[in-house]
Order: C-alpha cells, then sequence, then structure tokens
C-alpha cells in the first residue's frame, strides 16, 4: 500500500490485525525489495547514528558563520545547576533539541529526520525517554518505523521541505513525527497516533521559513526546540484522550494547502521575517564579505556552451 | 513510491541536505563519471549554490565528493586540504544560468591522464540529485539507480544492442533516456537499472561498434 493516508494506514492495520510499525516495515521489504533483517538492521544503523550524534555534542563548537554553537551545554548547566520550570526531562529535551541543531550546523553527522534543519526534534524527545525509560532498542526501532509512516504522509499529501511549505513544513513534520513516536512508545493506539500527529501539525500550522543569511542556523536550531516541545505536548494530549476535532489527513492537507499559499519570501528565500530584520541583514552582509573567496563569471567565459532545461516535477525535500 | 530512509536519512554531515548532503554527491557523481580522483576541477555555482555556497559548506561538500567521500564523512570540513594532499587544483566561480534549478553546479573536470568530462548537476532536495548536461547533451538521471551513461553514435541499432545485452544478463531497465546534439552526431543514452550490471557485461556492451564510450555509477549500498 502507499503511504499516502494515515486513516487508510490505520484502517489497514486494524483490518490485518498488524501494528502501524510492521505495516511500514513490510512496505519497505517491498518496496527496496530487502529482507525483513535487512529493513531492521538499516533502521538500527540509523538510530545509533542519531544516538552517537547526540553523544558526540560539543558546546565548544562554532557553525561557519559563528551565530551557533555552545547553546545545548549552556542549557545543561542551567538545569544542572538550578530547577528548571518544566523540570528536568523537559530541560534535557530542549537541551537535545538544541545540541543536534548545533550538530548540524556546525557540519557534524546527524540524521536528517525529516531534513537536516529539523534534525534535531526526534532525537531530542527520543533519546531522554529511551534512556529515562530503560525502552528496549527494538521498540525504539518500531517506534521509528511509525515516523517513517507519518513522514512519507506528509511528503506525499503535503510537504516536508521548507522551501515548498515553510517551516510548518520541516519542523512541523519532525514534530508530527516525534509525537507519534512518543505516543506509539507509551502504548497509545493508532487512533491515537493519528490524534497526535493531527495536533502536533495544527499546532505549528503556519510557521514560516525565514534563515537569517538563508544558513540553517537562525531560527532553525531554537525552532527544534519547539518542535520537541510541541510533540510531548501532542502525544500526551492523545494519550489522555484528547481528540483532533479535524481528523489527521485533513489536518495535513491543509498544511499542504498554507504551505502553497504562503509568499516566497517565507519559504526558505531568506527574503522575509527573521532574515530581514536589521540585525538579520547586518549578518547577510558580514557572510557576504566571506563569499568572496569565489571570484564572479559570465556564460560567455565558460568554456562550453550552456543550455539548461531543469525537467518538470522534481521531488522536493 | 517514497524510500522511508529519504524520510528518516540519510545520515549526513549537516547543514543541509541539499546543500550539503546533495553537493558531496554531485562532486561524486562527477568523480565516477570521470573515472577517478581529478586533477584539476572548475567549478561554477548557481543560484542559491552560489549565494548560501560558503556558510553551507557548498564548496568543501562538492571537493569531499570529488575526493570520494560519502555524505557522512566527517572530512567533508577539511576537504580542501585532503585536495591539495591528492593533487588536485580547483577554483570555484558564480555563474547565472537561464532556466537551471536554484542549486545548480557545473563542473568541469580533468583527469591525470588529461581527458575532461562537464557535467552540470542540481541538487533537488533531501540529499537526492539530478545530472542534467553531460559534455553539452542534455540529460536526465539521479544516481538513485544503478546508471549506465553510454555515448555512442546516433545510429539505429545500437539500443537494441544493449537493452538485449541486458536483459540476457537478467538486469531490469527502470527508466532509460535518449538524447543526442545532432541527427547522426553523438547520442546518449541513460539507462537505470534495478541490478547491479556485472563487469563481465559492462566489458561486452564497450565492445559493440558504435559504442563510443561507456560510464556505470553503481548506487550508494545501503
Amino acid at each position: 500500500m502507499d503511504l499516502d493516508s494515515m486513516q487508510r494506514i490505520l484502517e489497514h492495520s486494524l483490518e490485518k490485525n498488524k501494528p502501524i510499525w510492521e505495516i511500514v516495515l513490510e512496505e519497505d521489504m517491498e518496496n527496496r525489495m530487502v529482507t525483513r533483517e535487512a529493513s531492521m538492521e538499516k533502521m538500527r544503523r540509523t538510530w545509533r547514528a542519531m544516538v552517537d550524534s547526540a553523544d558526540s555534542y560539543s558546546g565548544e563548537r562554532r557553525s561557519l558563520s559563528g551565530l551557533v554553537g555552545g547553546d545545548g551545554e549552556r542549557m545543561r548547566l542551567y538545569y544542572a545547576a538550578h530547577e528548571s520550570i518544566g523540570g528536568s526531562f523537559t530541560a534535557e529535551v530542549m537541551a537535545s533539541a538544541l545540541a543536534m541543531g548545533e550538530n548540524n550546523a556546525c557540519m557534524k553527522r546527524i540524521v536528517a529526520a525529516p531534513t537536516a534543519g529539523s534534525c534535531g526534534v526526534m532525537p531530542a524527545v527520543l533519546i531522554p525517554l529511551w534512556r529515562k525509560e530503560s525502552i528496549p532498542e527494538d521498540m525504539m526501532l518500531q517506534a521509528l518505523y511509525v515516523t517513517c509512516a507519518i513522514g512519507s504522509v506528509i511528503a506525499t499529501r503535503a510537504s516536508i521541505s521548507g522551501a515548498a511549505g515553510g517551516c510548518q513544513a520541516e519542523v512541523g513534520a519532525a514534530s508530527a513525527m516525534a509525537a507519534g513516536a512518543l505516543t506509539y512508545l507509551h502504548g497509545g493506539t493508532g487512533e491515537q497516533i493519528c490524534h497526535a500527529v493531527a495536533i502536533s501539525i495544527k499546532n505549528l500550522l503556519g510557521l514560516v521559513c525565514d534563515p537569517v543569511a538563508g544558513l540553517v542556523e537562525v531560527p532553525c536550531v531554537k525552532r527544534n526546540v519547539i518542535g520537541a516541545m510541541n510533540a510531548i505536548a501532542a502525544a500526551d494530549m492523545a494519550l489522555a484522550g484528547v481528540e483532533s476535532r479535524i481528523p489527521v489527513d485533513e489536518v495535513i492537507d491543509a498544511m499542504g494547502d498554507v504551505g502553497r499559499r504562503l509568499p516566497v519570501e517565507f519559504r526558505e528565500t531568506a527574503l522575509g521575517g527573521l532574515a530581514v530584520t536589521p540585525t538579520g541583514r547586518e549578518v547577510k552582509e558580514r557572510m557576504m564579505k566571506n563569499r568572496k573567496r569565489h571570484r564572479t563569471l559570465t556564460i560567455k567565459d565558460m568554456r562550453w556552451k550552456v543550455a539548461v532545461p531543469t525537467p518538470p516535477g522534481d521531488p522536493a525535500k | 513510491m517514497i524510500d522511508i530512509f529519504d524520510i528518516l536519512g540519510p545520515v549526513m554531515v549537516g547543514p543541509s541536505s541539499s546543500h550539503t548532503a546533495g553537493a558531496v554527491r554531485i562532486g561524486a557523481m562527477g568523480r565516477t563519471l570521470l573515472g577517478g580522483t581529478p586533477k584539476k576541477a572548475r567549478i561554477h555555482l548557481h543560484g542559491s549554490f552560489a549565494e548560501t555556497g560558503v556558510g553551507h559548506g557548498t564548496d568543501k561538500a562538492l571537493i569531499a565528493g570529488l575526493l570520494g567521500m560519502k555524505p557522512d564523512d566527517l572530512e567533508i570540513p577539511n576537504s580542501f586540504a585532503h585536495a591539495e594532499e591528492q593533487g588536485l587544483e580547483f577554483t570555484f566561480d558564480e555563474v547565472t544560468l537561464k532556466n537551471a534549478h536554484p542549486n545548480t553546479a557545473v563542473l568541469e573536470l580533468t583527469a591525470a591522464d588529461g581527458h575532461t568530462l562537464n557535467m552540470q548537476a542540481c541538487s533537488i532536495g533531501g540529499g537526492q540529485i539530478r545530472v542534467t548536461m553531460l559534455d553539452g547533451v542534455a540529460v536526465s538521471f539521479t544516481g538513485a539507480y544503478n546508471t549506465l551513461i553510454i555515448h555512442n553514435k546516433d545510429d539505429r541499432g545500437h539500443i537494441a544492442d544493449v537493452t538485449t545485452t541486458l536483459s540476457r544478463a537478467r538486469v531490469n531497465i527502470a527508466n532509460m533516456s535518449l538524447s543526442r546534439n545532432a541527427r547522426g552526431g553523438n547520442a546518449i543514452m541513460i539507462i537505470e537499472t534495478d541490478e547491479k550490471v556485472p563487469p563481465v557485461v559492462l566489458q561486452f556492451l564497450k565492445e559493440f561498434a558504435g559504442i563510443i564510450h561507456l560510464t556505470y555509477y553503481e548506487k550508494e549500498d545501503d
């Protein structure tokens, strides 16, 4: 089956009496022509890459622009020394989201989940929960398959690309995937997973993508925190029996619609929002000076002729 | 059908799947099509690659790919130093192309033995790429499959030779495209296959009359 509707995946799961993760696993086996073991093994490598990245964080590093670095550590020092407002678990979630976002900005190895810019959301909730509750690794892999179902549906029906749909599509998708995983890990039903996904997307609907100087740094790193905290809220609500009044597929479609109608200035072009604030412009100026190490030339200077048909319908991520 | 490991993945060095991971793959594709590490590389950046390439490490990522690194190689940020060690000379400049995808790079590569490759490719999102031009001929392939790039004379029969050989070798063709610069001139056959093409089959294909040049790109292992 195509992973293009949460409702259909849920119905399929109920009909076949199989959990959602297993449906996704079987789908992967068929799609990539691999064995069950090979699929699980790749998922295990993906999970371990996430954990390795989280563990390799250093607060010393700074990004190429110098804008990003050290906040994950700052957050950890804070909650070690003080009673944080939301308690130590949420403080660790925030620290983890910042740390992973910083790893990404500092050219360290990360797992795009679903994108590099939103790579901090899922590990920020999953790794602290895994450690706190000593969840078996195999169950974490199952949760990751659930996130793949959610991400695939969003990518098919709407978008997971900031350039196509704004930040709501990137951090929004990451948050929905994380919310579904959390709900699954705490014993939620398929219906509850769908509600968690719907609620998390609704809460971030309309969020614009406005990166300062076009870099995956400001405000991207901190937006990973809101994606993670939103996932916890959505999962807890769903587990409490709170339901989304708008069905999950309709919410995803609405996100796609909002994304398409977002002015291009708010879709990763760095032409709106925080990117065009006086300070945002200043940062860009500074980066433009670095760019000087490249020479500018015209087409005439190139040794071979360029005529460029770009094929239509590039799948944007 | 979406690959779930494009949703959860790739495992890559940051900060951007399109500006960094995709750029590594463009470099790696150029290296494969050239047949090894180039001696010289003139690289032209277009659009967003030119605008934000430095901040995203796009330049370092392209060189890393040319040196054979994978998108998750932690040495990507140090690729310029590796290039110096390995005797790869490179230049970067910016160019404005007509109708090109915002994340496009043009690579003019020269191998140690002097042969050259000109490739234009774009990074289309999520670390995936598309090659749009090879040695002046418009093409379209992504490297998501095992890919045969065959330069042949634009003459009848060559396609049948190739496809029959693949069929006998039990290699299934997933996608195929043909382009040429002029009638009776040089043509490029791009064949994307599900299965890997065994070396003996590649050798056999190379020996057909009318096949000028054959390059094989094997997709990244899982």
